[in-house]
C-alpha cells in the first residue's frame, strides 16, 4: 500500500508543465488532487517514471465567467465550485452535482479537471458537462483542442487526452432565464459513487411550455449517456406527468447497463427510468419557480 | 527519486526533513515527526482515520504527498489537548462514549474541528453528512453524532458570535 518510486516535478506555469510533459510523454502522470491518482500509485496500478504536480499552477484554478459561458480552470478545487455563488446562479446544475461527490473531505483536494480526466464511469461531473454540452479545453505540444464530450470521453477510465497533454479548462453554458436543472442519484451512502445519477436541465417559455430539455445518465456505461430521445418528449409540450413519464420509459430503453458487485443490470435500467423521471420533475418545478437564480 | 528537501509547520512548530517525493503526507508525520496519532487503516482514501488539517481544511494525509506540505501549515490530532486538558471535543467524545478502540477517532476529531468551525449550530442531518466519510467499526456511530452535538453546544458557550454559518 505504498507508492512505488518516482521523480517529482511542480512546475508553476502550464507552459511549463507542457514541456515536461512533453519530455516524458507516456512515463508522466499528472497530480492534480491526487484523490483518484494516490490510490492508484498506492495499489501500484500505475508506476510512472515521473509526477508532475500542477497544484502550483495559479493560471489552473478559477471560476469566470465570459460570454455565456461559466469557463473553470481544471485546477479549481470540488469545493470551490461547490461554494461558488457565480456557478449557483449560472450553472446551478453544475451546483447541484457537487455536494454528491465523495465526501467534504475529498472535495477540499479533488479537482473539476482530476474528475472530467479521470473519467469514472459512475462520477457525476462527466454526466453534467455531457448534458450541458460543455467543452473540455486541452492543451498539448500541438496547441489548444476544445472538444465535445462526446470526442472527450471514450471509456471506462478512458479519455481522447494524449500524453504529453493537459486538461486547462471546462466551459459550460449560462443557464437561460426560466431554467430549472436537478441532479439526483441512487448510491448506497451518501459519498459513494453513484450506482445511477441524472443530470437534467428544462427550460419553459413564458405560457410555461417547455423549449429545451437535456437528460444525461452516469453509471450505466462506460461513458455518460445522453438521453436525447428523453428530453425530446418535453420540448414543444407543457411538462405535464404524462410527459414525465414517458420521458423516463425512453431514458430507461436509451441504457445498456452491466451487472456488477454493487447492483444487476436490471435493477440500473430500472432505476435510470425513475431517476429521469424524478429529475425532470425537480427540473420542471425549479423553472417554474423562475429558474434558480433566486435560491438561497 | 532523489530526496528532496521541505520544511513544513506542524502544530505550530517548523520541521525540516529530506524525504523521498513518494513518502506520503501520513508516513512523514506518524514516521519521521514520530507524531502516531495519525491514524492509518486504508492508505487509500477511504476510512477518514488519517484526517489531518492542511492549511485549515480537513484533507486525507494518505492522499498527499510529503513534499505537497512544503511551505504549508499542519494540524494534526496532537494539536487539541493542552498539556493534560484535553480538548472540548475530546471531553464531548469521552463524556458520550464516542470511541470505544479509538483507531478511528484522531480523523473524527479532525474532521470535526474543521466541520464545526464552519457550521457552530448544525443540524443532526448536517453532522451525519460531515461524517459520512469517517468510517468506525466499534461505536455504531450513535454516540460519535452525540458527542459532536455535545461539542458544538460546548464550543459556542466558548466563541463570541455562534452565528449560523451560509454555507
Ligand atoms: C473516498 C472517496 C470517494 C469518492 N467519491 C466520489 C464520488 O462519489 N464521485 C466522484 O465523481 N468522484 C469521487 N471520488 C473521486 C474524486 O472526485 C477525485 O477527486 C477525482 O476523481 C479525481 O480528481 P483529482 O483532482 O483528485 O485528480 P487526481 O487523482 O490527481 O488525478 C486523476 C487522474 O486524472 C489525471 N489528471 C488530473 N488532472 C488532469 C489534468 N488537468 N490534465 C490531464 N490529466 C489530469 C491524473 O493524471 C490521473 O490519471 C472519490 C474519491 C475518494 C477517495
Ligand atoms: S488511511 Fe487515509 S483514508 Fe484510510
Ligand atoms: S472506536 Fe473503534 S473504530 Fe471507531
Amino acid at each position: 500500500m505504498k507508492p512505488p518510486p518516482f521523480d517529482y516535478e511542480a512546475p508553476t506555469s502550464v507552459e511549463e508543465a507542457l514541456a515536461l510533459l512533453g519530455r516524458h510523454g507516456e512515463q508522466a502522470k499528472v497530480l492534480a488532487g491526487g484523490q483518484s491518482l494516490m490510490p492508484m500509485l498506492s495499489f501500484r496500478l500505475v508506476r510512472p517514471r515521473i509526477v508532475v504536480d500542477v497544484n502550483d499552477i495559479p493560471a489552473l484554478a478559477g471560476i469566470r465567467e465570459v460570454d455565456g459561458t461559466l469557463a473553470i480552470g481544471a485546477m479549481t478545487r470540488q469545493r470551490a465550485v461547490e461554494q461558488s455563488a457565480l456557478v449557483r446562479r449560472r450553472c446551478p446544475l453544475l451546483a447541484d452535482a457537487m455536494p454528491q461527490i465523495g465526501h467534504f473531505q475529498i472535495r477540499n483536494r479533488g479537482t473539476i479537471g482530476g474528475s472530467l480526466a479521470h473519467a469514472d464511469p459512475a462520477a457525476e461531473l462527466p454526466a453534467v458537462v455531457a448534458a450541458l454540452g460543455g467543452r473540455l479545453v486541452v492543451r498539448g505540444p500541438g496547441g489548444e483542442r476544445q472538444l465535445a464530450p462526446e470526442e472527450f470521453f471514450v471509456s471506462y477510465l478512458t479519455t481522447t487526452l494524449e500524453p504529453g497533454e493537459l486538461l486547462v479548462e471546462v466551459r459550460l453554458p449560462v443557464a437561460p432565464p426560466s431554467t430549472g436543472t436537478a441532479f439526483v442519484e441512487v448510491s448506497r451512502r451518501h459519498g459513494d459513487f453513484a450506482l445511477v445519477g441524472v443530470a437534467a436541465s428544462v427550460t419553459l417559455d413564458e405560457a410555461g411550455a417547455c423549449v429545451g430539455a437535456a437528460v444525461a445518465l452516469t453509471g450505466v456505461g462506460p461513458t455518460p449517456v445522453v438521453a436525447a430521445e428523453a428530453a425530446a418528449v418535453l420540448v414543444g409540450g407543457r411538462p405535464d406527468a404524462r410527459a414525465l413519464e414517458e420521458a423516463g420509459r425512453r431514458a430507461a430503453a436509451a441504457v445498456r447497463p452491466d451487472s456488477d458487485l454493487h447492483a444487476s443490470a436490471e435493477y440500473r435500467t430500472h432505476v435510470a427510468g425513475v431517476l429521469t423521471r424524478r429529475a425532470l420533475a425537480r427540473a420542471v418545478e425549479r423553472a417554474q419557480g423562475g429558474g434558480e437564480a433566486v435560491t438561497p | 527519486m532523489s530526496e528532496r528537501t521541505i520544511r513544513v509547520t506542524v502544530n505550530g512548530r517548523v520541521h525540516e526533513a529530506a524525504v523521498e517525493p513518494r513518502r506520503t503526507l501520513a508516513d512523514f508525520l506518524r514516521d519521521d515527526l514520530g507524531l502516531t496519532g495519525t491514524h492509518l487503516g486504508c492508505e487509500h482514501g477511504v476510512c477518514g482515520a488519517c484526517t489531518i488539517v492542511l492549511d485549515g481544511d480537513a484533507v486525507r494525509s494518505c492522499l498527499l504527498l510529503a513534499v505537497q506540505a512544503h511551505g504549508r501549515e499542519i494540524l494534526t490530532v496532537e494539536s487539541l489537548a493542552d498539556g493534560d486538558r484535553l480538548h472540548p471535543l475530546q471531553e464531548a467524545f469521552r463524556e458520550h462514549h464516542g470511541l470505544q478502540c479509538g483507531f478511528c477517532t484522531p480523523g473524527f476529531l479532525m474532521t470535526l474541528t474543521c466541520f464545526l468551525r464552519d457550521h457552530p449550530d448544525p443540524t443532526e442531518a448536517e453532522i451525519r453528512e460531515a461524517l459520512a466519510g469517517n468510517l468506525c467499526r466499534c461505536t455504531g456511530y450513535k454516540n460519535i453524532v452525540a458527542a459532536a452535538r455535545a461539542a458544538a453546544a460546548t464550543l459556542a458557550t466558548l466563541t463570541p458570535t455562534p452565528t449560523r454559518s451560509p454555507a
